[in-house]
């Protein structure tokens, strides 16, 4: 009897223990909710007001009561905005321009980094170092030496010995950023180097060997093996590179200032944007005419929206891989 | 047999340098040679002319001028620095706690990462300079955009820093906590590669490491911060290095140094500098690498 009471008295507070757990659980559930979607809406904020503007009429900036979704549904500002922009050429070239910086990135870091994970040369530990020297370096330091160094661009007076001149002159061409990122030494190319290396020393050595002894040499096992086998690191490092290649405002204002490249142009927007407006609305351009500056502020930010945009949606599609490759951990290996 | 092994051996040495050898030319010809030319240009009056550039010795005038006569270059020096020393905290913190949230098992988790990581992606000097005179900053003469502005910041910043004080929380501390609330947004803009970084540590802890703490009872707080934590401390160290980083890549020094060299013309007094800053920053970076280093658990 005694027994049977004890047992129900275990199974109530047992009862009682599971339902307290389980409202922890729920009020955890429902914080975490909270937390995540407050700070996506932080997030995604800035960006859903571009659109809401984007698509905004003139008058809309004026009326309190719209806070989103614009009454008077407009295109002009997105048509304003590519035309001061000059949209399409631009992004055109700012492509061409991100994708083959891009490769060529990828490819000579994607080399290094195999070569540090799997090869033990004298002194490979110390060049391994210097890999991590050039990502602690501010890019200021070199800035100027740099400049120079591409405004009369020889390599040991070989140019110098066959036309005579002091070197090319390669500033406001693409050709600083293609042979930056052909040597891997452009933009965060250490840490790129750094992300291969560590995935190629997680890859089990026995698949090298078994390569090997079927005859396969160290570039092939590089290329047939070793290569289709890192698409998380490829991933995360062509992402990274493109976007911060597209996004870079330091090394293409320092040597391609003239070239019509997306952050350069969107960094001289608001001045662009001031000086054509009242010539596109028909005002005249006189010196006394200024635009209103609510609208140019409307014509900035649907000019940054138009900017990134190509980014977003590269993002969208590319998101799913990314995520998975951050999932088995191919930024530390 | 020794022989043919040491060949083997030689040939593999080769084959790497082979492949290391776009980045050790580049590293030879673009990073080596411009670093030890601006060390030589801080030293010496630099004179651009058509064809190339003329140097004369002026020993160290050009660190002279930059810490004492000009005007500008200490308080911009000493305002980057204590920027940086403040977020980087705040990024760390922020980083880590977003990233155990994502590592949680939730219904849209997939969503949320996309979301999160949305920022390394939109993280651009370009955009951000082109977006201080957008509409979303203009707080103009607009009613609207007077709403705008208010909208984004309803609560009353007043009452909470008295509440934190009434609580009995130091000034200092409180000002620092309102500081970053306030600044939220650049917060979590700038902690995306760390978000990453911590969440692909995270990802490498072993599950059944938490299994067996549960089985013994220990609560979800004492399994942060008897397993989590210690396993992910490495990457603390790799990630505040990194966040001092990136956080000088955008700075107002580097501002400085950019506009010294050529709006002024400058190459002399720009380059020195660069080397006092850089100077700087590595002695943060060594002594925040040696005692973050001393408390980190490798396993």
């Amino acid at each position: 009897m005694q027994y049977q009471q004890a047992v129900r008295k275990e199974a109530k507070h047992y009862r009682v223990q599971k339902i307290r757990g389980k409202a922890a659980d729920v009020l955890y559930a429902l914080f975490r909710y909270a937390l995540v979607i407050g700070i996506s809406f932080i997030i995604i904020y800035p960006l859903l007001m571009k659109f809401s503007i984007a698509f905004k009429d003139k008058a809309d900036i004026y009326n309190p009561t719209i806070y989103m979704i614009p009454v008077h549904f407009t295109m002009d500002n997105i048509r304003m905005a590519m035309q001061i922009l000059d949209y399409f050429p631009l992004l055109g070239n700012t492509l061409l321009f991100v994708v083959v910086t891009t490769v060529l990135t990828t490819a000579s870091c994607a080399l290094a980094g195999y070569g540090f994970a799997r090869f033990n040369f004298p002194g490979s530990n110390i060049l391994f170092a210097l890999v991590i020297l050039t990502l602690l370096v501010p890019t200021s330091t070199l800035m100027v030496p740099m400049y120079l160094h591409f405004r009369s661009f020889d390599i040991l007076g070989i140019i110098h010995l066959l036309t005579g001149k002091s070197g090319l002159n390669l500033l406001n061409t693409y050709w600083p950023s293609i042979i930056t990122s052909a040597t891997a030494i452009g933009l965060k190319a250490g840490l790129f180097i750094y992300i291969f290396r560590q995935f190629f020393k997680g890859m089990p050595k026995e698949i090298e060997e078994a390569a090997l002894i079927d005859g396969a040499g160290g570039i092939k096992t590089f290329l047939r093996i070793m290569l289709p086998n890192a698409v998380s690191p490829m991933i995360t490092v062509i992402l990274f590179c493109f976007v911060w290649q597209y996004n870079d405002t330091f090394f293409t204002s320092l040597f391609m200032s003239e070239l019509a490249l997306m952050p350069t142009k969107v960094s001289s927007l608001a001045a662009q944007a001031n000086a054509l407006i009242p010539g596109m609305l028909g005002v005249g351009g006189g010196a006394g005419v200024k635009a209103d500056p609510n609208h140019v502020a409307m014509i900035i930010d649907t000019g940054i929206l138009l900017a990134i945009i190509p980014l977003i949606l590269l993002y969208m599609v590319v998101q799913r891989y990314f995520v998975e490759s951050v999932e088995r951990s191919g930024i530390i290996g | 047999m020794s022989g043919n092994k040491l060949s083997l051996q030689q040939k593999r040495s080769l084959l790497g340098i082979a492949f290391i050898a776009p980045w050790l030319l580049g590293f030879i010809f673009l990073f080596a040679t411009p670093l030890i030319k601006s060390i030589q240009f801080s030293f010496s009056k630099l004179t651009v002319d058509p064809t190339g550039f003329t140097l004369d010795g002026v020993g160290w005038a050009n660190f002279n001028n930059a810490l004492f006569v000009d005007a500008t270059f200490n308080r911009v020096l000493t305002e980057s620095v204590w920027d940086m020393v403040l977020n980087v905290p705040m990024i760390l913190f922020f980083s880590l706690f977003s990233a155990t949230l994502l590592n949680q098992k939730f219904r849209g988790r997939i969503i949320a990462r996309a979301i999160f990581f949305l920022p390394v992606i939109l993280a651009s000097n370009a955009i951000s300079a082109a977006e201080a005179s957008g509409l979303i900053n203009l707080v103009g003469d607009a009613t609207a955009v007077n709403e705008m502005g208010q909208s984004g910041s309803q609560y009353n910043v007043m009452s909470m820093v008295m509440i934190l004080s009434d609580i009995g929380l130091p000034l200092s501390f409180v000002d620092y906590i309102v500081d970053a609330i306030l600044r939220i947004y650049e917060i979590i803009t700038s902690s995306g590669v760390q978000i990453l970084i911590f969440l692909a540590a995270l990802q490498s802890v072993p599950g059944a490491m938490y299994e067996v703490a549960k089985i013994e009872g220990a609560t979800a707080y004492e399994s942060f911060w008897k397993i989590t934590f210690p396993l992910v401390s490495p990457l603390i160290l790799t990630n505040v290095i990194y966040t001092i980083i990136d956080s000088f890549s955008g700075s107002a020094v580097t501002q400085m140094i950019f506009t010294t060299a050529f709006t002024t013309q400058n190459f002399g007094l720009s380059a020195a500098m660069s080397w006092i800053y850089t100077l700087i920053i590595s002695i943060i970076l060594v002594i925040v690498g040696y005692v973050l280093s001393k408390r980190v658990h490798y396993n």
